[in-house]
């Protein structure tokens, strides 16, 4: 109150006409909000609590409930917007960093919005996807230059080793200890049915899945949190996490309290110690310690598995690819500025990397220009939201997308952007046991698959009206794509040209 | 196969079940001394009181001898069991055969004798539907009533009466209501809960003498009655057993499958004995779910299936004016005592495991968890029996047993379908 | 067949799911309603959507509303567990074979209560060890269905269950 005081930025409104009291809204409610008045026999709800995660108003079996931002309002400032007035009392509050989770919601240029797919018609005829061969099958690895032959002239198919994905789309890193058990299970599962990947994340791999080995990269951060020679073995491929496209230049800080339990023993650090991981990793500080560690992990795993390096979109991207892909790594990860987090500073979050769009095309483009695109397999992500964003990624150069909120929000995420609180409503980033509950693996593969399933098929469809009948040829044919409303600048950086050219 | 049955009520029917559930093949023929469909015995009062109607008593549906082929035969007594020739002598002189023969003979009232007693001219007992048709007939709002018996019988027939007679009394000798049930606590709270209906009790007491219209009471009390009820008790109706040479004791005795002694010749319901686990002791288990239980596995058993009904307890589910009363097994042992607004309620321990328990209330809800710890002889140390005490819930099993209970247990999942 | 279990005293156990003794017995396999522990929240939608479904009224507002509700599942619950209990539907039915009016009933595989012969005596809820059964809004006894009855015809608390914590299944043994 007084000086400390900030008004709720959500209110709950409840229809008081269909709420029947079923008391439903305050059992779900990990925050509180909702409570029953036995003596006027009627709910009430304390606005100060929600957190918008709308658990209530999903579940409310009257639809009595809603969340509205509020009309509380400052005088209008176009300079001085009520939150960032508001951020500047809790840091004279709190003299804390601020913590945000989630992608950067700034309102910056989503470029996969301002890109339009070609497609075929009279002169080029399109492919009817139910009829004709439409492949989405994909190999992420390192790739030949040169045909090879033997004495009788059969090819030599010695190639290094790669992922097949039935789908160009794969879960990114999200690691168990920021999400809990039961969300990795459902990742697990689906990646499995699926015929593609999910990726570990920095908190290691849980020994219940193993088992689904085959289908996970684990990946390997800067606090080596999880990493021992099993861990390494258990996967198909591994990822050296070099950089977060949430957090360019620092590192992870997972608050003790969430380490207990299997989370504990996964990372191989006590219970409730903070897992930070540095910055930097401590033992690569060039290129060419980059280089040792991905021949070490190839050592460590006898050289069967591809390693993958992970990197956040940053200004001069290109050139870090460049060094990445003359190391010897067979996959070059690269994330965008707006994909998601745990919990990172604010200020890192919104300001810090380059959309992945542009980086993305950058990459590629660099990697054709000196002749070592080859070298290595390109998967981006940092919100691919749909499949009209993964297909123009894979037509601006992407092998493949990684996808992390739109594998969340299928598995029932709200956005609400709480997850540093560790009292997800939904069960995914949370790991108090009544919480993650609430996420029934059996539920959440199913989704998750069905969201895979639907992306696949539109793209089929898409890549049919194109006219192109695999990934293969779709992947960095920019000629199906147009700008609009790009700066010719943009426009050249993307390697398009604007719509009606 | 010739099945006979002696008796039309909840043994004999139970039998029928049992049979029909081996053989749908041989005759069954019932043999009924009264002229009804098989009624409900213990829904009399309630037909008294209005709260059901003649239709509706049926214990089972119009059709149920045609669909079970039963040859049924009312208003028929059976007078004598030749067992050496395998048949049964009815009072109009037929002789029915048998390969096996059930005997479900009930039970008939006590009615001690007191001086005076035939002078009393409108006297009932309370215990068949004639019995009850008679007494409404006799009874009018005018009417003075008294029953002898403060038991289950006495007072639901006062319940029946209630608020179409002038007034009720009740006479017993024992010091308390209800006394083969409850507790004196317990009984004492429905006593009042009665009194406060308007029934007078006067309790260790008993008629001296009856004359005319006017009963004295040991105490020294007279007492004007128009109507008389004697409702002390009744007894196992064993007279046919015992002059065929089957082995009785207080009731007809019997094993865990339904046999008497004499080969062929099966008994269940009010007129045998059963093994009472809860006190180890064999004795008259007089009650309407044990009746079913034992007709249906001496049924079973005659149709040459296998079944043995082995944990018989007593138990009561007895209301009168919204106050319910559940009881089972024996009083024995330590006690769990918890008297609430909402509750009173009796738990008896031994040998670690639940002997019997009394409850009394308005709303009683999952009593056949406690039923169940009884009859499955539960050790209580498997059980959070400080949860149990408090209310009857699975939360003080453990997850394996809801798992079993209520679950698809592992085993099951291979086999299961969508 | 789900065996007949001893228990250490090495008595059978009433659980009333043991095989019928009889070749006629008519012991029809349908689906029940099962209850998974693991996903239960305790939320109680099953009861509400159970309540809605056995009322007459279409919308749940004008069902429910100001309403104590009757459910027939019933939750129990603490800080840590949660679960749902409703009848088995038992291959033998102690509560057909105790009810002194023979208002209960199995009919292809589903026990009835026939509401017009009952008197309310609660001999059910004396024996059933399932806690199944439990006075309606009316007066006569009530217990789950299977929706049998009710608005839906499939069960409602399998339909609302949030979480996939409660299965409609056939199973065979």
């Amino acid at each position: 109150m007084g000086i400390h005081y900030l008004y709720p930025d959500y209110e709950v409104l409840r229809n008081f006409d269909r709420c029947i009291a079923c008391r439903v809204c305050e059992r779900q409610c990990a925050n509180d909000v909702h409570e029953y008045s036995v003596d006027i026999k009627k709910m009430a709800a304390d606005d100060t609590k929600c957190v918008n995660c709308h658990r209530c108003v999903a579940l409310c079996p009257t639809r009595a409930l809603k969340i509205v931002k509020t009309d509380h309002a400052f005088k209008e400032n176009s300079n001085w917007s009520a939150e960032t007035i508001q951020e500047i009392y809790r840091q004279a509050d709190t003299g804390g960093v601020l913590l945000s989770s989630m992608g950067n919601p700034r309102p910056l240029p989503v470029y996969w919005d301002k890109m339009l797919i070609g497609a075929s018609q009279v002169t080029n005829p399109p492919i009817d996807p139910l009829r004709e061969p439409m492949e989405t099958k994909t190999y992420l690895g390192q790739k030949s230059t040169k045909i090879r032959r033997d004495k009788n002239g059969k090819i030599l198919c010695d190639c290094a080793p790669q992922l097949e994905l039935a789908t160009p789309i794969l879960f990114s890193a999200m690691s168990y200890g920021s999400i809990s058990y039961n969300a990795h299970e459902s990742l697990a599962r689906a990646a499995q049915a699926l015929g593609i990947y999910y990726n570990t994340g920095e908190g290691g791999l849980h020994s219940d899945f193993y088992q689904y080995g085959s289908n996970t990269i684990v990946q390997v951060a800067s606090g080596r949190f999880g990493v021992h020679k099993d861990y390494l073995n258990a996967g198909a491929a591994i990822e050296i996490k070099m950089g977060q496209g949430a957090k360019p230049g620092i590192g992870g800080h997972l608050p003790g309290a969430k380490i207990v339990g299997d989370v504990s023993m996964t990372r191989m650090i006590p219970e409730g110690s903070d897992a930070i991981s540095p910055a930097p990793h401590h033992d690569i500080y060039s290129i060419e310690d980059l280089r040792q560690l991905v021949l070490s992990l190839k050592k460590a795993t006898n050289h069967q598995k591809p390693v993958s390096v992970k990197i956040a979109a940053v200004h001069n991207v290109a050139a870090i690819a460049s060094g990445i892909a003359r190391s010897g790594a067979d996959i070059i990860v690269i994330d965008g500025f707006r994909g998601g987090t745990g919990a990172a500073p604010t200020r890192i979050r919104d300001t810090v990397g380059i959309p992945i769009e542009l980086a993305l095309a950058a990459v590629d483009q660099r990697l054709r220009d000196e002749g070592i695109r080859n070298n290595v397999s390109l998967v981006v992500g940092g919100s691919i939201r749909n499949s009209a964003d993964a297909l123009k990624a894979i037509l601006l150069g992407a092998d493949a997308v990684y996808i992390a909120t739109s594998a969340l929000l299928a598995l029932g995420c709200h956005l609400c952007r709480s997850c540093h609180s560790g009292k997800c409503n939904w069960g995914i980033a949370t790991q108090r046991p009544e919480l993650a509950k609430r996420l029934n693996p059996n539920t959440g593969y199913q989704r998750l698959c069905n969201l895979v399933h639907a992306w696949t098929h539109e793209i089929k469809e898409m890549m049919g009206g194109m006219g192109v009948g695999s990934i293969e040829a779709a992947r960095g044919n920019r000629l199906m794509l147009r700008g609009i409303g790009l700066t010719d600048k943009e426009l050249e950086i993307l390697g398009i040209r604007h719509a009606g050219e | 196969m010739k099945y006979v049955i002696i008796g039309n009520s909840t043994a004999a029917v139970g039998c029928i079940e049992g049979i029909r559930s081996v053989d749908n093949k041989g005759e069954i023929a019932v043999i009924s001394s009264e002229q009804h469909h098989t009624y409900s015995r213990p829904l009399i009062s309630y037909l008294l009181q209005g709260k059901t109607d003649l239709e509706r008593m049926k214990y089972r549906d119009n059709n149920f001898y045609e669909k079970n082929a039963c040859t049924l035969l009312l208003s028929q007594t059976a007078t004598k069991i030749n067992s050496s020739v395998r048949s049964v002598q009815l009072s109009e002189g037929e002789a029915v055969p048998y390969d096996r023969l059930l005997i479900a003979t009930g039970s008939v009232p006590l009615i001690p004798p007191t001086p005076g007693q035939g002078t009393v001219k409108k006297q009932f007992t309370f215990l068949s539907l004639d019995d009850a048709d008679a007494l409404k007939k006799a009874t009018g709002p005018d009417s003075r009533v008294l029953i002898i018996g403060a038991g289950l019988i006495g007072l639901k027939c006062a319940e029946g009466l209630h608020g179409r007679v002038k007034s009720i009394k009740v006479v017993d000798m024992a010091d308390r209501i209800l006394p083969s049930i409850l507790d004196p606590e317990g009984s004492t709270l429905v006593q009042r809960h009665l009194e406060k209906e308007g029934i007078l009790f006067y309790l260790s007491d008993t008629v001296s003498e009856y004359s005319g219209n006017t009963a004295a009471l040991k105490s020294g009390v007279e007492i004007g009655f128009d109507v008389l009820v004697t409702a002390v008790g009744v007894r196992p109706n064993v007279s046919l057993a015992q002059n065929a040479g089957i082995e009785i004791r207080r009731g007809i005795l019997t094993d865990s499958t339904g046999r008497t002694n004499l080969d062929g010749i099966y008994a269940a319901g009010d007129c045998c004995e059963s093994h009472d686990i809860s006190s180890d002791e064999n004795r008259v288990l007089a009650l309407l779910p044990n009746a079913y239980l034992q007709g249906e596995c001496a049924g079973v058993n005659m149709a040459g299936g296998e079944k043995v009904f082995d944990n018989a307890i007593p138990m009561n589910a007895i209301g009168f004016w919204g106050l319910h009363i559940q009881s089972a097994g024996t009083y024995t042992g330590d006690v769990y005592r918890e008297n609430t607004k909402q509750e009173y309620k009796l738990l008896y321990t031994k040998d670690g495991v639940l002997k019997g328990f009394i409850r009394i209330g308005k709303e009683l809800s999952a009593t056949g968890i406690y039923t169940a710890l009884i009859r499955n002889r539960t050790p209580l140390d498997s059980i959070d029996f400080e949860l149990i005490c408090k209310k009857p819930q699975f939360m003080a099993f453990a997850a394996e047993k809801r798992r079993e209970m209520f679950g698809i247990t592992p085993g099951e999942e291979e086999g299961y379908l969508l | 067949m789900k065996k007949i279990k001893k228990s250490d005293t090495g008595h059978e156990e009433l659980f009333c799911n043991t095989a019928p003794s009889g070749k006629y017995s008519k012991a029809v396999r349908t689906k029940r309603v099962y209850v998974d522990e693991k996903w239960c929240l305790g939320c109680r939608l099953c009861e509400y959507h159970c309540a809605h479904a056995n009322s007459s009224e279409k919308d749940m507002v004008r069902a429910l509303k100001d309403r104590t509700i009757r459910p027939r599942i019933h939750i129990e619950s603490d800080e840590h567990i949660s679960f749902a209990v409703s009848c088995r539907h038992c291959d033998e039915p102690i509560c057909v074979k105790s009810c002194i009016a023979g208002a209960i009933s199995k009919l292809n595989g589903i026990v009835r209560i026939d509401k017009n012969k009952c008197v309310g005596c609660l001999t059910c809820v004396l024996v059933c060890p399932y806690a199944a059964i439990a006075p309606s809004e009316d007066g006569p006894m009530q217990k789950c269905e299977l929706c049998t009855q009710s608005r839906t015809g499939t069960p409602a608390c399998v339909m609302g269950c949030p979480n996939q914590a409660i299965l409609f299944e056939e199973v065979t043994g």
